[in-house]
């Protein structure tokens, strides 16, 4: 704990001849209720950021329930107990708290900043809106509305329907190839009953993790977790299982109007549990991270102008594991792309990186890591995403040593296993010329 | 837990409460510097803002000072092409850039050692860029693409572009920041060198430093660098042509096969914040707010989503910060089975009230609170604090008025914002745009 103040001024004097080293000193609480929490306390501004993730998500939903985890989490700021959507708007803002409930596919996420001279009114909201709300049938209208809105919008969007695509070919049958809000049908059938199952089901003290940072106590902060979370189920509903990635080489495309193609690419990836998930993270951010030394930024935006942007990596889901990239270019030269982007698989899965690239590419996770907690918000997120992925509390400290232990040979091993050009199976969006599906 | 606790207690006091540290003062060139000091982390942003953007593009060169934003990104003499970006992201820094209609900033983020590399690369690149034809025609095609991504696949992003160029008969904010596509492609060396010459000068640019950094170190640093380039006589205060009155409404529609969700748009010519003189836009600020600000109590939210299910989604914008006149927009999107004439009707019922009724003191209240939470919250993003100070100062403020907004934001009253709305929100000076869906022939 101490260290941070002796830390500082050590740095001070090394500072020139050193790399910066992530100081942030994260503490992790067993409250007497049972949870667990990570914690940085940090007095300097008089607020706290608080981060909540149940895993589970809307990945939780059975097929003729889709949406309804989603619907669910957009109604839980829309009243509870005594407080109908308004009463409780009132009651937030008049706190000046900020509450931020969102669904993602393997995870719901509960974040909150609130006012240490405020603070017990407004964990008493905070509490009531995760706990019992209301769900009432004017809010469940009215927010019906709102998801289908987006639905409608979703339906007209390249994008969004490249996407939808994409995790239908490589899913299936699973709970991941279903869209994660649901369907224009299914969101349309959803009752209350089915919101307050989807409530039991995935807000439960089983797969919660907890992080905070800001102006607060060890003591209080545990004092308030355990308050918070006290009276939700201990267990929710089980997990989907791990999912089949069914996607094999070649095209698919859905004709849409427009002078741009959109493109989804990828095939299946590797777990965060492989002992060479680091090194294939190290490829993938110099084949397909978004800065323009990465190689496909450089070929096919840098030097061909095929593209603004175009971007590929890991995506370690709860459930299974994808490589996927994305790009728009122009109708007229979506074959090009895709030719350039094949070659350029192929070329990392044959021969891995060059020495330069791995060392740039290590300079650059291991200097811009530490940039990354800086206030109070982002460390809370930071910490309960670690959390999630499994990882230990002492990780942000040896997480460099990590990335800086990789070869060049375990690049090259991890890259003709990861990247496997014969597997990846491209979807168009738009009115590409010279391509057809196969 | 009790030992962990008091231990912490005891180093608390060698934290004290954190107050917003600024410092500002002038280059003998003319540039200006603000420094945002915040040691929590050892982290700091480095930021160029030049007092130029796409209302100062000569008629017929829309997308220039764009395309140049991208293009400073190519080389110098010291440094090759794409070594700039390369050398931030060997750092484990990050760069980028972005353009208005008034600005055009750069910055990186890196761990506070690198900041003199930084400055110099920066203040390298402020008056010695090179580039080849190769590097400007791939580029264009790259700018292009951006187009036709952000814009043209985005029927949302027409409407916007028209309703702009609907919005100002006169001023140069109608022409869209990107460009025109058939201006793009005529764009060249030859004019982004123009463009360059004439506006990128230290005498133009305003630097903010914001993190783990001194005045003193900044001050060193910054002599050392864009001290050393002498001031360009070429810039001169920007005079843009200005609105005439508006004395009729204008209406348009835009129909895409590519809208899934139909809404309408109103905007109003508004008055932005102006040196010495910010109380008219701290009231149009509040006005937003109270009209369309959180969803459930804001006027609109409770009249057209709450009362009656007209919208699913309602919202207000205003835009505080411009050189020029700014707009004040609101936006409705009907719910199912509501006709855009119908909500474009409900929506001027709900204002005609509100101009009569006025302001509702819980609202104001709740909001006013709101306002000043948002200035303790704000403290934990110094990027986002340096940022309000750039784009404050290229939009014709003062450090003094950026130090003030705050307290003038506080000093509103509600007659003050009734006064506001009264001669911002009136029908005759609307400009109302309809997006529709549209069957493809």
């Amino acid at each position: 704990m101490i260290p941070r103040m002796i830390a500082r001024a050590a740095a001070l004097v090394l500072t020139m001849a050193l790399p910066v080293l992530a100081e942030t000193p994260v503490q992790e609480l067993k409250t007497p209720g049972g949870n667990t929490v990570w914690m940085v306390q940090s007095p300097d501004i008089p607020f706290v950021a608080l981060e909540l993730r149940f895993r589970g998500g809307t990945a939780l939903d059975a097929p003729a329930k889709a949406g309804a985890v989603n619907l669910m989490t957009a109604l839980l700021e829309e009243g509870s107990g005594d407080l109908d959507a308004q009463g409780f708007a009132a009651a937030r803002d008049a706190l000046a708290a900020e509450f931020r409930f969102g669904a993602s596919l393997d995870s719901v996420s509960v974040s909150a900043r609130f006012l240490t001279e405020n603070r017990d009114q407004a964990l008493v909201l905070l509490r009531q809106a995760i706990v019992s709300p209301n769900f009432d049938a004017t809010s469940l209208e009215r927010v019906r509305g709102q998801v289908l809105s987006g639905l409608r919008a979703d339906e007209r969007d390249p994008g969004a329907i490249a996407d939808r695509k994409f995790d239908q070919i490589a899913f299936g049958d699973h709970a991941y190839g279903q869209p994660s809000d649901g369907t224009i049908a299914t969101v349309t059938a959803l009752t209350r009953d089915d919101i307050a199952a989807a409530h039991l089901g995935a807000l439960a003290r089983d797969r919660v993790h907890v992080a905070a940072v800001g102006d607060i106590s060890p003591a209080d902060l545990a004092t308030l977790v355990d308050t918070l979370l006290a009276d939700l189920p201990a267990t929710g509903t089980p997990l989907p299982g791990p999912a089949k990635v069914a996607l094999t080489g070649g095209v698919t495309v859905e004709p849409f109007p427009g002078p741009q193609s959109v493109l989804v690419f990828g095939h299946e990836g590797i777990p965060r549990t492989d002992p060479d998930f680091f090194a294939a993270f190290i490829a993938a951010e110099a084949f397909g991270g978004g800065r323009f030394s990465a190689r496909l930024m450089s070929e096919v935006r840098e030097k061909r102008g095929l593209t603004y942007g175009i971007s590929a990596g890991l995506l370690p889901l709860d459930q299974a594991d994808l490589v996927v990239g994305q790009m728009s270019t122009a109708n007229g030269t979506v074959a090009q792309s895709m030719q350039v982007i094949r070659e350029e698989w192929t070329k990392l899965a044959t021969d891995g990186l060059t020495e330069a690239e791995l060392a740039a590419t290590k300079t650059y996770l291991t200097g811009s890591y530490p940039l990354r907690f800086d206030g109070n918000g982002p460390i809370a997120r930071i910490l309960v995403g670690l959390q999630m992925q499994g990882y230990p509390v002492d990780y942000p400290a040896k997480r460099n040593a990590l990335i800086d232990a990789v070869t060049l040979d375990d690049v090259r091993r991890v890259a003709a296993r990861v990247f496997r050009p014969d597997d990846l199976h491209f979807v168009v969006v738009g009115t590409p010329e010279g391509v057809q599906g196969q | 837990m009790r030992l962990i606790a008091l231990c912490l207690l005891s180093l608390a006091v060698a934290f004290p409460v954190r107050a917003e540290k600024v410092t500002d003062f002038t280059l003998d060139n003319g540039m200006q510097v603000v420094v945002i000091e915040d040691a929590r982390a050892p982290v700091v942003v480095h930021m160029v803002w030049y007092r130029v953007g796409a209302a100062d593009e000569a008629p017929g060169k829309s997308g220039i000072a764009h395309f140049l934003e991208h293009l400073m990104f190519k080389g110098t003499d010291t440094v090759p092409s794409g070594a700039f970006s390369q050398t931030v992201s060997d750092l484990g820094g990050m760069d980028n850039a972005f353009t208005s209609w008034d600005y055009t900033a750069y910055f990186q983020r890196v761990a506070s050692e690198h900041l003199p590399l930084m400055m110099q690369m920066e203040s390298d690149r402020m008056t010695n860029l090179r580039l080849t034809e190769e590097d400007v025609v791939t580029e264009r095609a790259v700018v292009l693409e951006e187009r036709t991504s952000r814009t043209d696949s985005d029927p949302g992003a027409l409407f916007s572009e028209q309703r702009q160029a609907a919005q100002y008969l006169n001023h140069p904010y109608g022409r869209p920041i990107i460009g025109w596509r058939h201006e793009i492609e005529q764009l060249n060396r030859t004019d982004a060198l123009a463009f360059y010459k004439l506006h990128y000068a230290p005498n133009n640019a305003i630097l903010v430093v914001a993190g783990d950094v001194t005045p003193d170190r900044v001050r060193a640093l910054a002599e050392d660098t864009y001290g050393k380039i002498p001031e360009n006589p070429a810039v001169v205060p920007r005079v843009r042509p200005s609105e005439p009155p508006q004395i009729s409404e204008r209406r348009l529609t835009y129909g895409d096969p590519r809208v899934g969700q139909p809404y309408v748009v109103r905007s109003y010519l508004a008055p932005t914040r102006k040196p010495g003189d910010q109380s008219r836009a701290a009231a149009l600020s509040v006005l937003a707010e109270l009209l369309g600000g959180s969803g459930s109590n804001s006027v609109l939210g409770r009249a057209l989503q709450f009362d009656r299910q007209i919208a699913v989604h309602t919202a207000v914008w205003y835009q505080a910060n411009a050189l020029d006149q700014g707009s004040f927009d609101l936006v409705v999107v009907p719910s199912e089975g509501v006709s855009l004439d119908q909500a474009e009707a409900e929506l001027d019922v709900v204002l005609d009230r509100f101009l009569t009724e006025g302001v509702d003191q819980a609202d104001f209240d709740r909001i006013m609170t709101m306002l000043r939470a948002s200035e303790i919250y704000a403290q934990d993003s110094t990027q986002s604090v340096g940022r309000r100070f750039g784009e404050s100062l290229t939009t014709g403020l003062t450090i003094t008025d950026q130090r003030d907004w705050a307290n003038v934001l506080q000093s509103v009253t509600p007659d003050a914002v009734m006064e506001a709305a009264r001669d911002v929100l009136v029908r005759g000076r609307a400009v109302t745009g309809h997006l529709e869906k549209e069957i493809a022939q």
